[in-house]
């Protein structure tokens, strides 16, 4: 599971803050935070292109809802993951590899808390349907 | 504004099944603006699409190219030079643009990559309203700036109906009643004296009954 990547989109306000330490020695997988000025600026291209290129998993940190420094961008991150996850059960990779947390920027420990937790999910889920080598559904060819 | 909304992902890569190479067509009007088809909507649905075209073992080569309008000859042949070995197009236009891309390319597939639902308006950002049904001879000047043709659920020139109850339809709680609305408009206005003007049946002619419409201005042509 070590060669698995999940790529976090990270407020700086928040989540960048708690996750100065990094993920924690028992979470071998690879995690790649961008850092984004609010939680909100996340969107749709920016989740699918990291799928796209080769994420097994992702994940936006963003303020709790009712702290978010600009007011809304934390709840509008939530509404546009819903969006992309049904997205990506239309698709096949599967929403549930998309992830929204809602991260205290005085929480530190909260960090090492997600990268277990994506990696659990990873555990479960396995790699994205998008690699190479994974079993494919045959389908025929119309046009 | 035409508003649209974006077809399941399944459906568009089923009607795009054995194309190597697709092009995935923008449209930088109406469709922007209601967020279903500009730009950024064209770059999702072309990353979703090969996405679903991997998963599914049909790994597809996808380009897009996004203009103000498919729906414009001027704009239209500027998406020649992406049709070069295309075995598709998925047009995010609304259905205006589909079949107009459609006319002037007839050697290529397009499929739509949306529903297109009404003419309407943003009443905020994020929700769209139908307010016009394109009857062709329009009646807003009787009826306070609120159309009766669309907003009412029965079509009715001379309402209220017995189903309006406390400014609400029957069809449904988050409908005002046009009929109502029409009242309310006349009534702050002092035109109430028009609620009693009968307006006569409606010439469905100038609509779709009379088949598909064509207007010609002669003084524009070249
Ligand atoms: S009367 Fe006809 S043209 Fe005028 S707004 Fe209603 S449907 Fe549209
Ligand atoms: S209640 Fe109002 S909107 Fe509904 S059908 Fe009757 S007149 Fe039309």
């Amino acid at each position: 599971m070590s060669d698995v990547k999940v790529v976090g989109f990270v407020c700086r306000l928040c989540a960048l803050i708690s996750s100065d330490l990094g993920p924690p020695a028992d979470v071998t997988i690879k995690i790649e935070t961008v850092e984004l000025p609010c939680a909100g600026k996340v969107d749709g291209r920016l989740l699918l292109e990291a799928f796209e290129k080769g994420a097994d998993a992702v994940f936006v940190a963003g303020c709790p809802e009712h702290e978010c420094m600009n007011v809304k961008g934390s709840s509008r991150a939530r509404k546009r993951l819903e969006h992309i996850k049904e997205m990506l059960d239309q698709v096949g990779v599967g929403g549930d590899r998309l992830v929204m947390y809602n991260v205290s920027g005085t929480h530190g420990p909260r960090f090492a808390q997600i990268a277990r937790d994506m990696a659990g999910l990873l555990e479960k889920l396995g790699p994205s349907p998008l690699r190479p080598g994974r079993p494919r559904k045959e389908t025929s060819q119309a046009i | 504004m035409i508003v649209a909304e974006i077809k399941p992902i399944e459906e568009i890569a089923e009607a795009i099944k054995g194309a190597k190479k697709v092009l995935v067509a923008g449209c930088g009007g109406c469709v922007t603006v209601c967020l279903s088809g500009g730009q950024k909507e064209t770059d999702i649905m072309a990353s979703a699409l090969r996405m679903k075209m991997k998963v599914d073992g049909q790994p597809l080569e996808i380009e897009t190219a996004t203009y103000e309008r498919q729906c414009d000859p001027e704009y239209v042949i500027r998406f020649k030079e992406h049709l070069q070995d295309v075995d598709a197009v998925v047009s995010m236009a609304c259905g205006v643009g589909v079949q107009f891309m459609a006319e002037n390319y007839p050697e290529i597939i397009f499929v739509p990559g949306q529903n297109t639902k009404f003419a309407g308006a943003a009443i905020e950002h994020g929700i769209w309203e139908e307010r016009c049904m394109l009857c062709g001879e329009c009646v807003l000047a009787k009826t306070g700036g609120v159309c009766p043709v669309i907003r009412c659920s029965k079509s009715l020139m001379n309402g209220p109906c017995g189903g309006s109850q406390n400014g609400v339809c029957e069809i449904s709680k988050d409908t005002p009643c046009a009929w109502q609305l029409i009242y309310d408009r006349l009534k702050g206005q002092g035109r109430l004296d028009m609620m009693t003007e009968v307006l006569p049946a409606k010439n469905w002619s100038k609509n779709r009954d009379g088949g598909p419409r064509k207007i010609v201005r002669e003084d524009v042509r070249l």
